[in-house]
């Protein structure tokens, strides 16, 4: 009787947990084989190299990352260039500081230490240079939208010709997997519009791929250590769990009484 | 309380316990008598205990890394994720953990709830604890708001216009919760100071919380009174602590696979947006553990209404011990009273439930079945309960049914003779 009630219970969670997932999943977005995810979930150094060109070749030019350092580009976890590497990419970038000790503002190449170099002064500079529409900051972009990595790569590859009977107004465009489904950023993808220069072919598939695992690290850069040190927390916690258990159980066993 | 007066062995004890009696109150919490029988339903107090050391702790640590201004606060928490040593785990740690203390809360309230935890002699553990829950919320609220996201801008401007609902002065108090005419910075940082302290009240009812629960002891799941100390009973130390503590384990292993493996499956993602007040989100939904109550204020058509019933749905508990007119306090010996608590704990899922959902609907005439419901139960099922139900005899002793099962017929009382 008593259980009988239980399950007619869990049942009907069952069935409301369902329901819950059909409403939430009514566009299916596009899945692909992340490496992060999962209790050991790495990133792959090559996808996040070559996202990282995607981003300053094709989004950086209106998408800024100003939460994101030039020196976390050698930091381990991420793309791990050499640090070299990252000085010369960070040198290739200019930078406004001051002032000096005369007063003047000036301009030097970036250093390791400096953030990403914005493409806009500010949001309204922004604004204005995008048709009204702010291109998101892509510090946090990958945990920013629900579905997240899922979410972004079929946006990326969500362009297609508007069904018949929209009508899109000027400088926006159809997107399937775009909330809404319009979009004011054209379609920033084609095939071979990067040269990788690890020789991987670059179709859109794979620079949606590569971009989207670079975001994912910009958005968390301390991911790998996360998952690193989540194992062997957890492993820990289940090994003392069963050494107080049997502690438990001899301590209790000194009365008449279950424990 | 133990009925032998402890005495320190030592002269320096002895002198120091005259002057303050720590050792004796160390005495006490190691002797504590704790029936027997208790089961890990009762292990969420020691768990509850060890949630609010562990966000003061973890706050503490945030607290010197954070900035709380608009400008800055979206910044200051990028830079402990990203730059300071750990920030990423302590802040997914006071992330997680409030919904972890929630989790404990809503499971040690269901529990008093079964076994009629908050009936005679034990209504001021109960009042007080209802009163930890409403700062807990208040606490929590708060925090919410200082990540300064999307969904912290908006669930504050959304949650502080509720007192624009009461007449003539709402307006007047709204602007002065506020600091201005807006949510802004000065609501910011008076947030801040407020999450602060909260955290610290809610230390003090703790121990109140305690202190109280110490004068009659623990219930225990038959309910029935324990002579103490006896064979009903065992010393808090070693038996109870090591139990908590293995309860605390299972419990912690489950905190660190959503602190390491999906730390934000229990936020929402329009947090990681900055606070705009030019863009208001789609949906602006509280965190989870408040769901059932947004239910109940957006199933009530008037603003101030779905206030007062929101207030109501959480008041309405502290009058519970008062509600339940039943004697039996176990829902083991009152087969009704079983089901309607099965009932009701549905009820307030299905609440939590419509809470995520849009107000529209069937959703929503869910959500008004729901609230309904909720007050139902409260103001006419318990009170009649009462006096219709027939309840099963109790045992004479928890020793029996620990022992033997099921209570024997010729060693139980009578309803009748224990009122």
């Amino acid at each position: 009787m008593k259980h009988n009630f239980k399950i007619t219970y869990l049942i009907i969670f069952l069935l409301a947990g369902t329901l819950q997932v059909n409403a939430a999943e009514k566009i299916n977005l596009l899945k692909t084989d992340w490496t992060f995810k999962g209790l050991f979930g790495k990133f792959d150094r090559g996808s996040l190299q070559r996202g990282y060109q995607v981003y300053t070749e094709v989004c950086s030019s209106c998408h800024s990352m100003k939460y994101v350092s030039y020196r976390n580009l050698f930091e381990p976890g991420g793309p791990e260039f050499t640090e070299n590497q990252a000085k010369a990419i960070a040198a290739s970038f200019e930078i406004t500081d001051g002032p000096n000790s005369d007063g003047e503002m000036f301009v030097r190449p970036a250093k390791l230490s400096d953030k990403f170099v914005m493409p806009f002064a500010n949001v309204k500079a922004a604004q204005a240079a995008n048709g009204g529409a702010y291109p998101p900051d892509m510090s946090v972009l990958a945990k920013a939208r629900s579905g997240g990595v899922d979410y972004i790569y079929s946006v990326l590859l969500g362009y297609e010709d508007p069904p018949s009977g929209v009508t899109l107004e000027d400088g926006v465009y159809y997107n399937k997997y775009m909330y809404g489904n319009n979009i004011k950023m054209s379609e920033p993808l084609a095939d071979g519009l990067v040269e990788y220069s690890d020789g991987t072919a670059a179709s859109k598939e794979q620079m949606a791929k590569d971009v989207t695992t670079f975001l994912m690290w910009a958005a968390e850069p301390h991911l790998e250590s996360r998952h690193k040190m989540g194992f062997k927390a957890i492993l820990y916690l289940i090994i003392l769990t069963i050494l107080v258990y049997f502690s438990m159980k001899k301590i209790w066993s000194r009365i008449e009484s279950e424990v | 309380m133990s009925d032998h007066e402890y005495v320190p062995k030592s002269k320096f004890g002895k002198w120091f316990n005259d002057r303050l009696p720590l050792l004796s109150l160390a005495s006490h919490l190691t002797d504590y008598p704790t029936p027997k029988n208790l089961n890990y339903w009762w292990t969420f107090g020691g768990i509850l205990t060890f949630c609010l050391i562990t966000q003061i702790v973890t706050g503490l640590t945030l607290a010197m890394h954070y900035i709380a201004h608009a400008d800055l606060a979206f910044e200051s928490v990028e830079h402990i994720m990203r730059d300071v040593n750990y920030g990423w785990l302590i802040r997914y740690i006071h992330a997680n953990g409030a919904s972890m203390f929630f989790l404990a809360v809503y499971i040690h309230i269901f529990r008093s709830l079964f076994y009629g935890s908050y009936k005679s002699p034990r209504e001021i553990i109960w009042i007080i604890g209802i009163i930890i829950y409403l700062l807990m919320m208040a606490a929590a609220f708060m925090g919410y708001v200082l990540p300064w996201g999307q969904m912290s801008f908006w669930g504050a401007t959304v949650i502080t216009n509720l007192f624009s609902a009461i007449p003539l002065v709402g307006e007047g108090i709204v602007n002065w919760l506020w600091g201005g005419y807006s949510v802004d910075n000065p609501t910011l940082t008076r947030f801040f100071t407020l999450h602060y302290l909260i955290p610290f009240l809610i230390l003090g009812l703790v121990v109140l919380h305690i202190w109280a629960l110490h004068i009659p002891g623990n219930n225990n799941p038959v309910g029935i009174d324990v002579k103490k100390p006896s064979k009903d009973t065992v010393p808090f130390h070693p038996y109870i602590v090591i139990k908590d503590a293995f309860a605390l384990l299972m419990f912690t292993i489950v905190f660190a696979f959503f602190v390491f493996y999906s730390p934000n499956i229990l936020g929402h993602a329009d947090n990681y947006i900055e606070a705009n007040p030019m863009v208001t989100p789609a949906h602006i939904v509280p965190e989870w553990y408040l769901l059932p109550f947004y239910a109940i204020l957006r199933s009530v058509p008037d603003k101030l209404m779905g206030v007062v019933a929101m207030l109501s749905a959480i008041l309405i508990l502290a009058a519970l011990p008062w509600l339940d007119t039943s004697k039996i306090r176990s829902a083991v010996f009152r087969p009704l009273y079983k089901q309607f608590y099965w009932i009701l704990l549905v009820d307030v899922l299905v609440l939590g439930y419509v809470g995520a959902m849009p107000a529209e609907g069937l959703y929503l005439l869910i959500a008004r079945v729901a609230t309904a419901y909720y007050f139902i139960h409260f103001l006419i099922i318990l009170p009649v309960l009462g006096f219709k139900e027939r309840t099963i005899p109790l045992p004479l002793s928890i020793t029996e049914p620990v022992l033997g099962g099921f209570p024997m017929a010729s060693t139980v009382k009578k309803k009748e003779s224990l009122n």
